[in-house]
């Protein structure tokens, strides 16, 4: 390989790392509130708002359904508003971020939902008002759960952000396309996959290692 | 005999008293601790479902009287979880009213409710200890919510575990610690906002036998220390007899008898009572069961159930002189309860004896008739 391509492998890893980092902080910023709000609104729950919820549920529903590289595109006019451009980096974050915060909100539902209302029950029992549930019982229950969901949320981001480079992004996926497969150049196309492949690895065990610490308490 | 153990039983629990007439309720304290007593006031609850509507709670009236330990008695699905929710609206009723203190607490509202419940503290069957908090951060819980300052938590929580006796365990996490373990903490969380009322719903149902023991010992001593009313669930009847005062049987929802425990015990009317005695009573045993004849033979001797009910002390001398002949104690199953004596015994005498017991006031019940040599 060519000094040039190692340098254009580095930024297309860093690019990467880089884009799904700030998307993913997004999703979990976002996504986690969609998360509670899915939980303690459906009925039975601690605020019940069935109406508000079945709502908030269909759009989340509605952009799981869309395919990313659809979804890249069709944003186009979204992410020119929010970050003024719709090439580069900043142009692949918004609809990453916007793809991932559903994923994420629904994996940290099930998570939310797993908590024990006994929980829940005895929390009220000591006179917690609801927002102390959340905070002391809800979030912190179920919190190696959420850690699990955010560990295959990162995995599957760095999957989708290969087609980013439809923008012009750039990223580790980017340089297989246009290096490994329009080129027909195998040594580039296994450099990526090994790194992906590394990245992968790194992502699931830093988060499965989190996941142990929590729940060896 | 029998008057005077009560007497020394109630000077032990000053705090009980029997007999509350519930129109004497003193109206609820402002501020400061109330005095811990519980009114239902015909309770009913109705669940809706898709399969049609469950009536959990038909007509429920009680009264509880303050310092009582009072247990509630059913079977499952009897409705004894939905009545204890009650009290702390875990459970809103579907009519009818629940004052704690004198007050009627269906007119709460959220900040009214939240002091109502920092005033009743609640165990639970399964523990529902916090997995991601210490045992510390447990127990504090009730006060760090309740805004209560650093210092004064520290000092209560520390006082809380010394309590329940695992002031040790301060620093560890709940899936560390046993069931006995695990329920002190609850015991603690629940104390430690100094309540008036403890609910306890099958705080021991989870347990081993040794353990229940246990709880139940340290329940026992902290009615008594502090004073606070105690209201436990349970389907175990060996749980009443070892800790309540007054306990209540439900059955489908409806209260099918109620009373002091030795009285219940003693001399149970309703078939759901019975059936939940049945593994605590001794009945007569197989083997003397096969050899019993219902027709008396020459020289056969009688076999007779006699019954206390706590009414009277068992006289046995009275007892021998009145068969007037050899009597042999086959069984004996006579315990002490609130100082009343219940249970029954289990004899062979001559064939003359059933109605010599019966004329001087014994319950005496002929079961058959043994061979002379048996």
């Amino acid at each position: 390989m060519s000094p040039q391509m190692i340098d254009r492998l580095w930024q297309a890893a860093f690019d990467t790392v880089f884009m799904v980092g700030v998307s993913a902080a997004i999703a979990v910023l976002a996504g986690l509130p969609i998360a509670l709000f899915l939980v303690t609104s459906a009925p039975g729950g601690i605020f019940p708002a069935p109406r508000a919820n079945r709502l908030v549920g269909l759009v989340v529903n509605g952009f799981r359904a869309v395919p990313f590289i659809v979804l890249l595109v069709a944003l186009i006019p979204f992410t020119r508003l929010v970050v003024g451009t719709t090439i580069g980096v900043w142009a692949a974050i918004v609809p990453l971020a916007v793809s991932a915060t559903p994923f994420f909100a629904r994996i940290a539902e099930v998570s939310l939902r797993e908590v024990d209302p006994g929980l829940i029950e005895a929390a009220q029992s000591i006179g917690c008002r609801r927002r102390h549930i959340l905070v002391h019982v809800l979030l912190p229950e179920a919190l190696p759960g959420i850690v699990g969901g955010f560990t295959i949320t990162v995995v599957a981001m760095i999957g989708a952000s290969a087609v980013a480079g439809a923008v012009g992004a750039g990223g580790l996926g980017d340089v297989a396309i246009r290096y490994g497969y329009q080129r027909f150049d195998t040594t580039v196309m296994s450099v990526v996959i090994a790194i992906l492949i590394v990245l992968v690895c790194c992502v699931q065990f830093a988060g499965d290692s989190v996941v142990r610490r929590l729940r060896a308490r | 005999m029998a008057i005077l153990a009560l007497d020394s039983l109630g000077a032990a629990r000053p705090a009980v008293s029997a007999a509350v007439d519930p129109q004497a309720i003193p109206a609820a304290r402002v501020g400061g601790r109330g005095t811990g007593t519980v009114r239902f006031e015909n309770v009913s609850k109705t669940y809706r479902s898709a399969a049609g509507e469950v009536r959990a709670l038909d007509d429920v009236s009680l009264a509880v009287p303050s310092g009582a330990i009072f247990g509630i008695i059913g079977r499952s699905g009897a409705g004894k979880s939905s009545l204890l929710r009650t009290v702390n609206r875990l459970e809103e009723p579907t009519s009818g009213r629940v004052l704690v203190d004198g007050e009627p607490i269906a007119a709460l509202g959220t900040d009214g409710l939240v002091a109502l419940r920092r005033r009743i503290g609640m165990i639970f069957q399964h523990f529902n200890l916090l997995s991601a908090k210490t045992i510390r951060q447990n127990v504090a819980l009730p006060l760090t919510v309740a805004g209560v300052g650093k210092a004064e938590i520290a000092r209560r929580v520390e006082e809380a575990l010394r309590l329940v006796g695992l002031e040790d365990k301060a620093g560890t996490y709940p899936s560390r610690l046993s069931g006995g373990q695990k329920q002190r903490v609850g015991i603690a969380r629940a104390l430690v906002s100094d309540p008036e009322i403890l609910l306890c719903d099958e705080a021991t149902s989870a347990l081993d036998p040794e353990t229940t023991l246990s709880i139940l010992n340290l329940l026992r001593d902290i009615n008594r220390r502090l004073g606070l009313t105690i209201i436990l669930i349970t389907h175990e009847m060996s749980v009443i007899r070892e800790i309540c005062t007054d306990v209540v049987v439900l059955e489908a929802g409806r209260v099918a008898e109620a009373g002091p425990v030795w009285r219940v015990f003693g001399a149970p009317e309703h078939p759901a009572t019975r059936a939940l005695l049945a593994p605590l009573t001794r009945d007569v045993p197989n083997e003397l069961a096969e050899r019993l004849s219902p027709h008396p033979r020459p020289g056969a001797r009688a076999v007779l159930r006699i019954t206390y009910s706590g009414r009277t002390p068992p006289d046995l001398s009275a007892l021998v002189a009145a068969t007037g002949g050899p009597v042999q104690l086959l069984q004996a199953g006579v315990e002490r309860i609130q100082g009343h004596a219940v249970g029954r015994l289990l004899i062979a005498a001559g064939p003359e004896a059933e109605a010599r017991l019966r004329a001087i006031g014994e319950t005496v019940e002929g079961i058959g008739y043994v061979a002379a040599d048996d």
